[in-house]
């Protein structure tokens, strides 16, 4: 880390940063309070522990076993690894070509990815649902189908966002590096995977995490084409039980916490790389 | 800048086309379809159109004259505002705060994004209870404080004006904190990420040049730190102008008495609860274009002049 910055006192700095983090993780350790806690309470009395007679497992019970969560995870996982997989190779090739040629149509491309993270979701899924059952994908009933019509707009919907992300980064990787491997003999896949790649690794972290989290968390799509039992996808799933569970809330923080749990160890475990990827010093030198 | 290696254009191909296809496919043409429904006459959802409107730029000037569209742009303009100032303000002083410390680094990069890995359904639900009218966490906290006025009844029972934290006088702070505070993290994390790449070298030679604490984060950070810092305010303009999953859960169609529209939620409302599947369209264009106009705004102001 930096070395020997002292401009505002540690105690000040901890303190603000102490504020902020208190704010972020107090509503996920209230969620997981209120999961324990027994039917009715959470409106009366939700601040306070869920110790004795307010204690409960119900919820949990309760959650799991009216609704199938394995097979929702199963099509979670699927769906938002494919995403950001697509999304990291076909966005880090893309922002690469942009960043570093030079030439006609340039800034009409660029102009085309500002716009297109402008589409609101709801501006293209109508067309897109059309477009996808007259391919045969969209409402056929087939599982993996139907999980493939929400992968496609999602990669689509990911890919503006990751390309400016990316841009950004691969502007700022210093060209000599480039110009000396030229100079030993790569050509521009070489240099892609063998420069480019690692002096951005954080970046590319960075992007796969959002990547994989908006895909999670988006309800909309996902209600949108995965209309069968079978189909539905955790996200999904947690709207319809927060749709029939009503006032019971600690049902519904139960199932908040089930469907949170994975992408904070998803979350957590690409930390670890973005970290390797700073400490790797590639830019250095 | 337009080094020698990139003077051959033909790997081009391979870097460009398999993303231009895919948003070519998935995101152009649906959005030009969008357009085109914007003039013609959809009577629901999924279904074929049923001819042009009559005019054909009616949905337009519905647009100009609809008084409940004035009151989205509005809001929508204002929490972009705040969005700027507050959201990527916040978390560049967290980002440079972070940025000087050793221990617990590591732990404050992870709970700062905490917000966004929760879902908007469950974010939506916990802040309704936190402003919830009758007993929620901030007027209980206020009574404790004695803000609150209370009227002590004969029978003995005590009566608490309690504060409506979703009326009009409140309404937009209620809405804008949450959005606000989810995504501070965010801009964080793509902050961080970029003081991060900047080289150590930098700050070496500034201290044996005598520069440090205030004067290196004004020297370099913030400079080094501007592609970034306009990335960020790019993102933060376009989210904020489709802002939906959160305020329609804590506000739905446009509480508190149509004063509490934003740009997204009045085009769901319109899409998909009054089935006018084209003036939908047409908002969804109007916040498309809104944001291209403010971004390039933005970068003009913003960009280093060498580069797009």
């Amino acid at each position: 880390m930096n070395t020997g910055r002292k401009t505002v006192p540690q105690v000040l700095t901890y303190l603000v940063l102490g504020l902020w983090a208190v704010t972020t993780i107090y509503p996920f350790i209230w969620v997981i309070l209120n999961s324990f806690r027994k039917k009715g309470l959470i409106i009366s009395d939700s601040f306070s522990l869920p110790l004795g007679d307010a204690f409960t497992w119900d919820n949990y019970i309760t959650a799991w076993e009216r609704s199938d969560f394995k097979n929702a995870y199963l099509n979670s996982f699927i769906i938002s690894g494919t995403v950001t997989v697509a999304v990291v190779i076909l966005a880090g090739l893309a922002a690469y070509g942009l960043v570093r040629y030079r030439f006609r149509g340039r800034g009409l491309l660029y102009s085309l990815i500002m716009a297109g993270m402008m589409f609101p979701v709801f501006s293209t899924i109508i067309p897109v649902f059309r477009m996808e059952a007259v391919m045969g994908i969209a409402g056929t009933g087939n599982r993996w189908l139907s999980l493939l019509a929400v992968i496609l707009p999602q990669i689509a919907g990911n890919l503006c966002f990751a390309i400016i992300i990316l841009m950004g980064f691969i502007q700022s990787v210093p060209i000599e590096l480039e110009e000396s491997a030229y100079l030993d003999g790569c050509n521009v896949f070489k240099i892609y995977f063998h420069i480019i790649i690692p002096a951005a690794k954080s970046s590319f972290a960075t992007v796969a995490i959002f990547a994989f989290l908006w895909s999670y968390n988006d309800l909309f799509t996902q209600s949108f084409f995965l209309r069968y039992p079978q189909e539905r996808a955790i996200t999904g799933l947690l709207n319809e039980i927060s749709s029939q569970a009503g006032v019971n809330y600690g049902l519904m923080a139960a199932s908040v916490v089930l469907v949170v749990v994975p992408v904070l160890v998803v979350y957590v475990c690409l930390q670890k790389h973005i970290i390797k990827g700073l400490t790797a010093g590639a830019i250095k030198g | 800048m337009n080094s020698m290696i990139y003077k051959k254009k033909s790997p081009l191909i391979v870097f460009l086309v398999p993303a231009f296809l895919f948003l070519i496919v998935y995101l152009y043409y649906p959005f030009f379809q969008n357009i085109i429904n914007t003039f013609m006459k959809i009577g629901g959802l999924g279904r074929a159109a049923e001819g042009m409107n009559t005019p054909w730029y009616e949905n337009y000037r519905r647009l100009l004259t609809d008084p409940y569209m004035k009151t989205a742009l509005k809001n929508t303009l204002l929490l972009t505002l705040c969005t700027i100032v507050f959201q990527v303000g916040i978390a560049l002083i967290l980002a440079l705060l972070v940025d000087t410390i050793r221990v617990g680094a590591q732990f404050f990069r992870t709970v700062y994004f905490f917000p966004i890995v929760i879902s908007a359904t469950a974010l939506g639900l916990m802040f309704n209870l936190i402003f919830l009218y009758k007993g929620g966490m901030v007027n209980q906290v206020l009574l404790s404080l004695g803000k609150l006025p209370t009227e002590v009844k004969a029978s003995g029972k005590v009566l608490v004006e309690w504060l409506d934290w979703k009326d009009q006088a409140h309404f937009l702070f209620t809405m804008f904190m949450p959005v606000m505070w989810q995504y501070v993290g965010f801009y964080f994390v793509i902050l961080i990420t970029g003081l991060n790449n900047i080289s150590q070298d930098l700050y070496e030679a500034a201290a044996l040049d005598g520069a440090d604490g205030w004067k290196r984060t004004r020297y370099i950070t913030l400079p080094m730190l501007r592609n970034v810092l306009c990335t960020c305010l790019v993102l933060a303009i376009t989210g904020a102008l489709k802002v939906f999953d959160l305020p329609w859960v804590m506000f739905g169609a446009g509480m508190p008495e149509n004063q509490g529209w934003l740009t997204g939620t009045y085009m769901y409302d319109q899409t998909f609860n009054k089935m006018n599947v084209d003036y939908g369209s047409t908002i969804a264009v109007l916040i498309v274009v809104l944001g291209v106009v403010l971004s390039n705004v933005a970068n003009r102001v913003f960009r280093p002049s060498e580069d797009i």
